[in-house]
C-alpha cells in the first residue's frame, strides 16, 4: 500500500518533488510558514464502535502553550496517541507543520521529526541513572551503528548537566532513576523531552502526584518552555491549568470532540462546559 | 562522573569478568602443559578426556553468554536459542564429513556414508563448498545469522514480545528438529553426522588436536565475552537495557526498537553458531537432538542459575550446571533431572540474581560509595 501511495504521489506533475532536494535534518524541515505547527482535521478514532475521537479539529500555533482539559474518557490520551503515531485514525488528517503527514509516519519517525511526549504515568528507565536517562534521550543519530559507536562529547556532557539543572536534578545525576520520588520522575521525563530538543511537547498530566510547591515549579518550567517550542498540556487539575494558561487558549474536549476553546475566563463561563463539568 | 564507554573501562568496571578472563588465560596455559608435558604418572597430569570435557563446557559457556545478551540485556526470552548452536554445529559437521573422503565405510570419495546408504547418486547442491574450511566457517556465521535475521525481522517488526515470542522461538527449534530428523533433508537423519576423522588435516583423536580445540574454545569464549561486553558498555548497550525496561519510552524517544532487537538477536545467534562449531569436533557427533526444545530450555536454566544480565554469570552457570550434570549422570543418573529442577527452584527463590548475585551485593555497595562524590 505504501509503495502504491508513493508511486502515485511521485507521478503527480504539478509540484516539486521533495526527494530531489536534499533533505535537511528532520526538525529543520518542519515548515511552519502559516504560523501553525500542528493540524488535526476531522480526526475520528473508534474502538469497537466506541468513538474515542469524533470529528476532532484542533490547531496548535507555533510557540503556543495550549492546555487541554476534559472529563475522563474525553479522548485526551487517544488524541496524544494519534499525534505520536501509536494509534492510526480511521479518518481525518494529522499534519505536523505544512508537510509532515503524521498518519503515515512511525513513532520513532515522529519523535525524530520533533514531537516529544510525556506519558501520563511517569515513564523513565528505572534501572539507569538520571544521567544515562538524559543521555539516551539526547538528540542524536538514533540508528543502530552510530549508537553503538557513540562517544559522549564534552559539549553533550554540558548539555546534560544544563538540562539536569533546569529540572532540578543535578544533585541526583548518578542516582538510579527508580529511586527518585514520583515528582522527580515526572521532572526527569520532562528533562528527557528537553534533551530530545523537540519543537512540540505533548505533556500528559504533568503534576499528578506532586506537592503544591512542586506544582508551582512545574508550571514555571512549562511556561518558560513555550515560545521557542509549542507545548500542549493535558491536565485534570483546574487550578494548575488556570495557573499556566494565563491569557493563552484552553481547549475543552468532550466525547471525542472540541466542546469549547478560548481563554480560561471565557471557558469557565461557557454554559456547555459548566454542564459537562458540574453535571447536568 | 565516571569516564565510560572507552575500551579500557569496559574491563575495569567489570570485576567478575576480569576474574573470569584471568582464569581463562591461566587455563589456556596450564591445562595444555598438564596434558602434553606432565607425564601420565604424575598427579598433575590432566587426561585428554578431561581436556575435551572442559572444551565442551567452554563451548556451552559461549552459548550461555550469547543467550544472556539477548535475554539478560534485551529482555528477549528465546526458548529456541539452541537452534542457532545446532546450525553452527551442522555447518562444522558438514565440513568434517567432507574431510572423511574415501576413508568411510563405503569408500566413496565424494559422498558421505549415509548418502551412499540411501542410494543417492550425487552430492546435494547445499553440500557444495563444504570441503573448503573457509567456506564452512563462513556458513557457521551466515546460516545462524541469516535465520536469526529473517526470523527476527518478522517477529520484531510485528511487535511480537514476551511469552508469544518465547513460544514461536520454541516452535522454530522444534520445526528444525523435525526437519533434520528426515533422511530426505540430506543431513544424515536421526543419526546425524559422525565418524569424523580430521580437521584441517589434523587427526581429531590426537591429544594435540584435542588440546588445540580446547585452546580455541578458550579464545572464542574470551573474545565472545569481550565483544558482548563492548556492546553492553556502549550507548547501544544502555539503550538495549532501556528497551528491556520501557520499550515504549525508547520508541517515543525516536529509537527504532525493532532494529536494535534484531541486531542483538542476530549477533547472539552468530555467537551461538560459533559455539556449536567448536562443540561438534570435540564431542565427535551432531544430530537433530541438538535442536530439541529441551536443550534450549536447559540453556535458559544455566543462565538463570548463573545470574542473568551479567555475562560472566552465564559462564558460571553453564560451567556449574554442566559439571553437576556430568557428575550426576555418571553417579546417580536417575537423580539428575530432580537435582536440576531443585537447583532452579532454590536459585529462583533464594538467589533471584543467580549464583553471581551473591558476590555482586558487595560490588553494588562499593559502587554506591564510588558514586557519591
Amino acid at each position: 500500500m505504501k509503495a502504491i501511495h508513493q508511486l502515485r504521489s511521485s507521478m503527480r506533475r504539478d509540484r516539486v518533488f521533495d526527494f530531489l532536494v536534499e533533505a535537511p535534518r528532520a526538525s529543520a524541515r518542519l515548515d511552519t510558514r502559516h504560523g501553525q505547527i500542528l493540524y488535526l482535521e476531522s480526526v475520528t478514532v473508534s474502538f469497537d464502535g466506541f468513538k474515542a475521537l469524533n470529528d476532532l479539529n484542533l490547531y496548535i500555533d507555533d510557540g503556543e502553550l495550549r492546555c487541554i482539559i476534559g472529563p475522563n474518557g474525553a479522548g485526551k490520551t487517544t488524541m496524544m496517541d494519534v499525534i505520536t503515531g501509536k494509534t492510526r485514525p480511521d479518518a481525518g488528517s494529522v499534519f505536523f507543520g505544512q508537510k509532515l503527514d503524521l498518519t503515515r509516519m512511525s513513532e520513532p519517525e515522529i519523535a525524530q521529526a520533533g514531537i516529544g511526549r510525556k506519558f501520563q504515568k511517569p515513564t523513565v528507565f528505572e534501572h539507569h541513572s538520571v544521567f544515562e536517562n538524559l543521555e539516551l534521550a539526547m538528540e542524536a543519530d538514533k540508528r543502530v551503528w552510530p549508537t553503538l559507536m557513540a562517544r559522549l562529547t564534552g559539549e553533550q556532557h554540558d548539555r546534560i548537566v544544563e538540562v539536569a539543572e533546569t529540572i532540578g536534578l543535578v544533585q541526583h545525576l548518578g542516582e538510579r532513576a527508580g529511586s527518585l520520588s514520583h515528582g522527580q520522575k515526572q521532572w526527569l521525563e520532562i528533562g528527557m523531552l528537553l534533551m530530545q530538543n523537540p519543537r512540540l511537547l505533548l505533556v500528559d498530566e504533568p503534576v499528578a502526584g506532586m506537592t503544591h510547591q512542586e506544582m508551582d515549579l512545574t508550571a514555571e518550567l512549562l511556561v518558560s518552555l513555550a515560545g521557542e517550542r509549542s507545548v500542549v498540556v493535558v491536565e485534570h487539575d483546574m487550578e494548575f491549568v488556570r495557573n499556566i494558561a494565563r491569557n493563552g487558549k484552553v481547549t475543552v474536549l468532550h466525547e471525542g470532540r472540541v466542546l469549547a476553546e478560548g481563554p480560561m475566563s471565557a471557558i469557565q463561563n461557557d454554559p456547555g462546559v459548566i454542564e459537562v463539568y458540574l453535571g447536568g | 562522573m565516571r569516564e565510560r564507554g572507552l575500551p579500557g573501562s569496559v574491563l575495569w568496571s567489570d570485576r567478575g569478568g576480569m576474574i573470569l578472563l584471568g582464569m581463562l588465560v591461566i587455563a589456556a596455559v596450564v591445562i595444555p602443559i598438564c596434558n602434553l608435558v606432565v607425564p601420565q604418572s604424575s598427579v598433575f597430569h590432566v587426561s585428554t578426556y578431561t581436556v575435551t570435557l572442559l572444551g565442551k563446557y567452554l563451548a556451552f559457556a559461549l552459548l550461555a553468554v550469547s543467550l544472556d545478551l539477548v535475554w539478560g540485556y534485551c529482555g528477549i526470552l528465546s526458548l529456541g536459542h539452541g537452534a542457532f548452536f545446532a546450525l553452527g554445529g551442522y555447518a562444522m559437521g558438514m565440513y568434517l564429513m567432507r574431510q572423511i573422503g574415501d576413508r568411510g565405510v563405503y569408500g566413496n570419495p565424494e559422498l558421505p556414508d549415509f548418502m551412499v546408504f540411501l542410494n543417492w547418486e550425487q552430492l546435494p547442491w547445499y553440500w557444495y563448498g563444504f570441503d573448503m574450511f573457509w567456506f564452512a566457517m563462513l556458513m557457521v556465521i551466515l546460516v545462524p545469522g541469516v535465520l536469526a535475521g529473517v526470523f527476527g525481522w518478522f517477529a520484531f517488526r510485528s511487535r511480537v514480545t514476551g511469552v508469544y515470542l518465547s513460544i514461536i522461538t520454541q516452535a522454530l527449534t522444534f520445526a528444525l528438529m523435525l526437519a533434520f530428523f528426515r533422511n530426505e533433508m540430506g543431513f544424515g537423519g536421526n543419526n546425524g553426522l559422525t565418524d569424523f576423522k580430521d580437521l584441517l588435516g589434523f587427526d581429531l583423536q590426537a591429544d594435540s588436536t584435542r588440546v588445540a580445540l580446547f585452546v580455541a574454545s578458550v579464545v572464542a569464549l574470551a573474545l565472545g565475552y569481550l565483544a558482548c561486553r563492548l556492546v553492553v558498555c556502549s550507548k547501544m548497550g544502555r539503550l538495549v537495557m532501556a528497551i528491556r525496561d520501557a520499550e515504549d519510552r525508547a520508541r517515543f524517544l525516536g529509537y527504532r526498537v525493532e532494529h536494535y532487537k534484531l541486531w542483538i538477536f542476530t549477533f547472539a545467534a552468530i555467537l551461538a553458531g560459533i559455539a556449536g562449531a567448536l562443540y561438534v569436533p570435540q564431542v565427535g557427533i551432531i544430530n537433530p537432538g541438538e535442536f530439541s526444545p529441551l536443550n534450549s530450555i536447559e540453556l535458559v536454566l544455566w543462565v538463570a542459575i548463573g545470574g542473568r544480565g551479567t555475562l560472566y554469570g552465564a559462564v558460571v552457570g553453564a560451567l556449574v550446571v554442566n559439571f553437576a550434570k556430568t557428575y550426576f549422570t555418571g553417579a546417580l543418573p536417575e537423580v539428575w533431572l530432580f537435582a536440576l529442577g531443585g537447583l532452579f527452584v532454590l536459585v529462583t527463590m533464594y538467589l533471584p540474581r543467580g549464583i553471581v548475585g551473591l558476590f555482586s551485593v558487595v560490588r553494588v555497595r562499593s559502587r554506591q560509595a564510588e558514586a557519591t562524590p
